[in-house]
């Protein structure tokens, strides 16, 4: 199993007879990153850093702020947000696997089953991208909107009965609550689990399936021990690509949600525009980046899938 | 039992269908909203059908203004964002160099970043450095993010890539500039288009980093967010609905010319 | 060194570029990557108008001899020289030197009629229209010049590829396993239709294969190269008669090999004793020194010997070389019969016997006698491996 999950051998032969010349030009590499790194460096990490120093800062909006060394703001933040932090994780998991759910039969159809239909499917899978997806989202709420046939629908069958108990849904409501949001969420981010599940799977010799066949697998265990083993790259791209926005994400929790259902990005986004507290901003993200850098290390290790650029 | 075999045999069909009527789902309803004729100042229950909305699109203020605007900050984020990351992708794979895990560490971490965080700090530098909010703040922040995504693009395309073809060129002739402009642009040319078009429509649908880094300026995804809050006109269900039938149009065009080419030339 | 040209190119403008030329001569050249060393310092000097085949197993070498006469690879130490000119520092679009690359490395997005007229083009000659036609027309591709590569099939794209080297009239044309994609009937037709261009263009071609007939059918010189040495450079008659070493005999063919020792001399002769019985090697056919004691190792072809049953071993000739053995299988292969044969100096033995007459006592089990000519015996240094050469990819 161990060597099935591992990433593909590189592309480009690596035997001396074949390598490409790489005696003339030795600094024409660096030259080609400058440019592109140096953009990289001034407006992605430098930022960081003035975001870790506006972090331990203390002053108001009229006295300008100093660095104070002010550790204490992480700890009210902590402390004032934890639900916002554990939501937006649990939210995001939620999401996460309901997109492995859903997308993987679809990615599994465009690239096995589909024959002539596929570059169609595949148009259809991204062209709501160009949709705004700000306007898609919206649409859900006319889809899950009171009394609308789709909460109709759920409440004849008892479904909203079971949620509310587990707390999924209030009442005969779906929008404004927890499973609202979730499946905007899933919604938004499901063309990310797709597109990476589909070229894992493409990549699959459909003789492998016949072989497994031949040897006494039936089709379920062909998928267990064959098929999904061999997409695991894709599995573990597309999970990182659909949680990691998703635990960010403050779009879907405004629009379909409540003030119950608030997340960390919601509280980020508030603090920083509207309150204009920049510390206890600056102190959110930071620790929504550091548990999410923490959790996508930890991941990337276990699914032993490293190359992942 | 029939059924059930035709249903187990069918199953993967059934289940990827359904997916995909979910992620279609949602383009239905603009579709079908942009002939709405809504009474208060939202459009999210149906009325009665009206096609006003199709016949003056842009008759909401702000709105096409703010589309245009969207469109020419993506042009030029993609113009951007798939030079520099062109550039990087072939400095990655056809060259050794020092640092390279620091190179693709620092590619790597804006796709593993949540926008929010991206966007908060961002604007702490612009705020930091006084800089004013506009255009060009969220052109530099979409080039950045965008970037990342370019690179992977293209890298995936030049790795696939025979490095033969650049020697050929080599031995009959062709200097270094000549080659990478007679041969390998070429034939990279579909990963890089691939990756441009990523980042086209990453820059014209992103929200999060353009709210935080925009100022005052208005780009299409601002407006919906806005007129979310005040009021939703039939105008973005028609914008919606245009941009989401031109993308499928281009698309199937391209296919059926390419077919066309591919059967001619057989 | 010019041949006889019956070129439809036109002879004269061939003259002007090969009569320049002269010969390939690598001079202690060698590449090392790190600790690892690809070829050991090396010379080697390729005639002019010669076909010149590296011969050898993957990973001895050759292909990285081939990319450094190229440019595509560049020296550890020492020189190229084409002709008097000194091309060693020579970026690879600056030698007159053109390439037929293994799997060929068509431009994709180029046309077959753009592909070979890319040196052209690249040299800034603005009408090539008629010599692209005439190139296509000599590998037999006019038809197809407006179709892309992949539209060919691995025969034609291999022609295209020799026709876009071709063009450019190179000095010397290398050829790194031109035929290894091909099936075996298309591999023969390819190597003859090779030959054909080469005798008819005169150009000096260096090939690379690690196809043993492929290099005997097409070169006038072979070099054998393993682990990044030359083994043995010749004819390939004469590898084939009298190799050198282990390898070179095991690689090229079959051939038996026996551990003897040396008893006397006689003239120009060596008399060896081998399992109690006695072998004559020509001297000048030995490869090791000779001490009186010493041990050698001794070839000889399966197809030169002779077989006899044991009861009609009376009649063979005064002055073979005999050895008596049993037969252990045997396998008809149509225009001969192959033996294996179990004997006191050598566990399997391998004889060819033409089908002329078959002896039908000559089954398994049979007690036989090997017999053969001492002049087609071989001999060399016992202290090398016997079975060099053996595990090595057989020639497909």
């Amino acid at each position: 199993m161990a060597t099935l999950t591992e990433a593909p051998p590189p592309l480009v032969p690596t035997a001396p007879e074949t390598g490409p010349p790489r005696r003339r030009g030795r600094w024409t590499p660096y030259w080609l990153l400058l440019p592109g790194m140096l953009w990289l460096l001034v407006f992605f990490a430098l930022p960081m850093i003035y975001q870790a120093s506006t972090s331990v800062q203390t002053g108001s909006l009229e006295e300008g702020y100093k660095v104070t060394w002010h550790f204490a703001t992480y700890w009210d933040a902590l402390s004032d947000y934890w639900p916002q932090f554990l939501r937006s994780v649990l939210y995001a998991a939620a999401a996460t696997i309901l997109c492995l759910v859903l997308g993987y039969p679809l990615a599994y159809l465009i690239a096995f089953r589909a024959g002539r239909w596929r570059n169609l499917i595949m148009v259809l899978v991204i062209a709501p991208f160009f949709t705004s997806f700000l306007i898609r989202t919206l649409a859900w709420k006319t889809i899950l909107s009171d009394g609308g046939p789709v909460v109709g629908a759920l409440n004849t069958l008892h479904v909203l009965d079971v949620t509310s108990w587990l707390g999924w849904t209030a009442g005969d409501r779906v929008l404004a609550t927890p499973l609202a949001v979730v499946c905007g969420l899933t919604y938004n981010f499901l063309p990310f689990m797709i597109l990476p599940l589909y070229t894992s799977l493409e990549r699959i010799d459909g003789r492998l399936h016949e072989a497994a066949g031949d040897l006494y697998a039936r089709p379920v265990t062909t998928f267990r021990k064959v098929t999904f083993p061999l997409s695991m790259p894709g599995v573990v791209s597309g999970t990182l690509l659909t949680f990691i926005p998703a635990s960010g994400d403050y779009v879907n929790a405004e629009l379909l949600g409540s003030t119950d259902t608030r997340m960390i990005g919601n509280v980020i986004q508030t603090q920083f525009l509207r309150v204009l507290d920049y510390p206890t901003a600056a102190a959110l993200s930071f620790i929504l980046m550091a548990a999410i850098l923490f959790m996508v290390t930890f991941y990337i290790r276990r699914s032993g899938t490293e190359d992942l650029v | 039992m029939p059924l059930v075999n035709w249903f187990k045999r069918k199953f993967v069909v059934i289940a990827g269908l359904l997916t995909l009527a979910y992620l279609l789902l949602p383009n239905i309803v603009v579709t079908v909203f942009s002939f709405n004729e809504p009474k208060g100042r939202f459009n999210y229950e149906w009325q009665q059908f009206s096609a006003d909305a199709w016949k003056d699109p842009c008759g909401v203020s702000g709105l096409c203004g703010s589309l245009s605007l969207s469109l020419q900050i993506a042009f030029w984020a993609t113009l951007g964002a798939t030079a520099l990351g062109t550039m990087i992708a072939f400095a990655l794979v056809r060259y050794r160099f020092r640092a390279r895990g620091a190179v693709s560490s620092l590619i790597f971490l804006p796709m593993a970043m949540p926008e929010v965080v991206m966007a908060a700090s961002l604007l702490t530098l612009f705020l930091n450095m006084g800089a004013q909010l506009g255009f060009w703040t969220i052109l530099i922040a979409h080039i950045m993010f965008c970037l990342s995504f370019v690179v992977t693009a293209v890298k995936a395309r030049v790795m696939s890539m025979d490095p033969r073809l650049e020697q050929a060129a080599q031995d009959l002739y062709a200097g270094p500039l000549q080659t990478f402009w007679r041969v390998t642009l070429p034939i990279a040319a579909p990963g890089i288009a691939a990756g441009a078009l990523l980042a086209f429509a990453l820059s014209f649908d992103d929200f999060i980093i353009t709210n935080f880094n925009a100022g005052s300026t208005v780009t299409f995804p601002m407006f919906v967010w806005g007129s979310a809050q005040r009021g939703t006109p039939v105008q973005i269900n028609v914008i919606g609905t245009a941009m989401f039938l031109v993308a499928v149009l281009i698309v199937l065009t391209s296919m059926v010319v390419n077919n066309r080419r591919n059967k001619q030339k057989a | 060194m010019k041949r006889s040209s019956r070129s439809s190119l036109g002879r004269d403008e061939m003259k002007t570029t090969t009569d320049a030329g002269g010969d390939v001569r690598l001079s202690g050249i060698s590449k090392t990557y790190g600790s690892f060393t690809a070829v050991h310092p090396l010379d080697l000097t390729v005639p002019q108008g010669s076909f010149f085949a590296l011969l050898g197993a993957s990973g001895c070498g050759k292909t990285t001899t081939l990319r450094m006469i190229a440019g595509l690879e560049e020296p550890t130490s020492g020189t190229v020289h084409l002709g008097d000119q000194d091309v060693t520092a020579l970026p690879p679009y600056k030698r007159p030197v053109n390439t037929v690359f293994q799997s060929y490395a068509l431009f994709p997005h180029l046309d077959i009629f753009e592909n070979v007229a890319f040196g052209l083009r690249r040299r800034g000659i603005k009408s090539v229209k008629k010599q692209v036609g005439d190139m296509l027309d000599l590998v037999q591709l006019g038809e197809q010049a407006r179709k892309k590569p992949h539209q060919l099939s691995g025969g034609q794209q291999q022609r295209v590829a020799v026709a876009r080297a071709l063009i450019n009239h190179p000095r010397v044309l290398l050829l790194d396993e031109p035929l290894g994609a091909l099936d075996l009937k298309l591999r023969r037709q390819m190597q003859l239709e090779l030959k054909r261009i080469q005798t008819e263009v005169g150009i000096t071609f260096v090939h690379v294969t690690h196809d043993q007939e492929e290099a005997m059918t097409m070169a006038d010189t072979v070099a054998v190269m393993n682990a990044g040495r030359v083994e043995q450079l010749g004819s390939p008659a004469d590898l084939y008669e009298n190799p050198r070493s282990t390898f070179v005999a095991n690689f090229l063919g079959t051939s038996n090999l026996i551990e003897a020792e040396v008893d006397s001399r006689s003239g120009e002769d060596v008399v060896l004793r081998a399992g109690g019985g006695k072998l004559v090697l020509p001297e000048a056919r030995c490869a090791a020194p000779t001490t009186t004691g010493g041990k050698v190792l001794v070839g000889i072809r399966p197809e030169k010997i002779s077989l006899t049953h044991a009861d009609d071993a009376g009649g063979i000739p005064e002055g073979r070389n005999r050895i008596t053995g049993t037969i252990a299988a045997t396998s008809f292969i149509g225009v001969s019969t192959q033996y294996v044969v179990d004997s006191a100096v050598c566990p399997e033995f391998e004889v060819y016997v033409q089908n002329v007459d078959r002896d039908t006592r000559l089954a398994p089990g049979a007690e036989v006698v090997l017999h053969w000519s001492p002049a087609h015996t071989f001999g060399f240094d016992a202290e090398q491996a016997i079975d060099a050469g053996l595990d090595e990819e057989a020639a497909l």
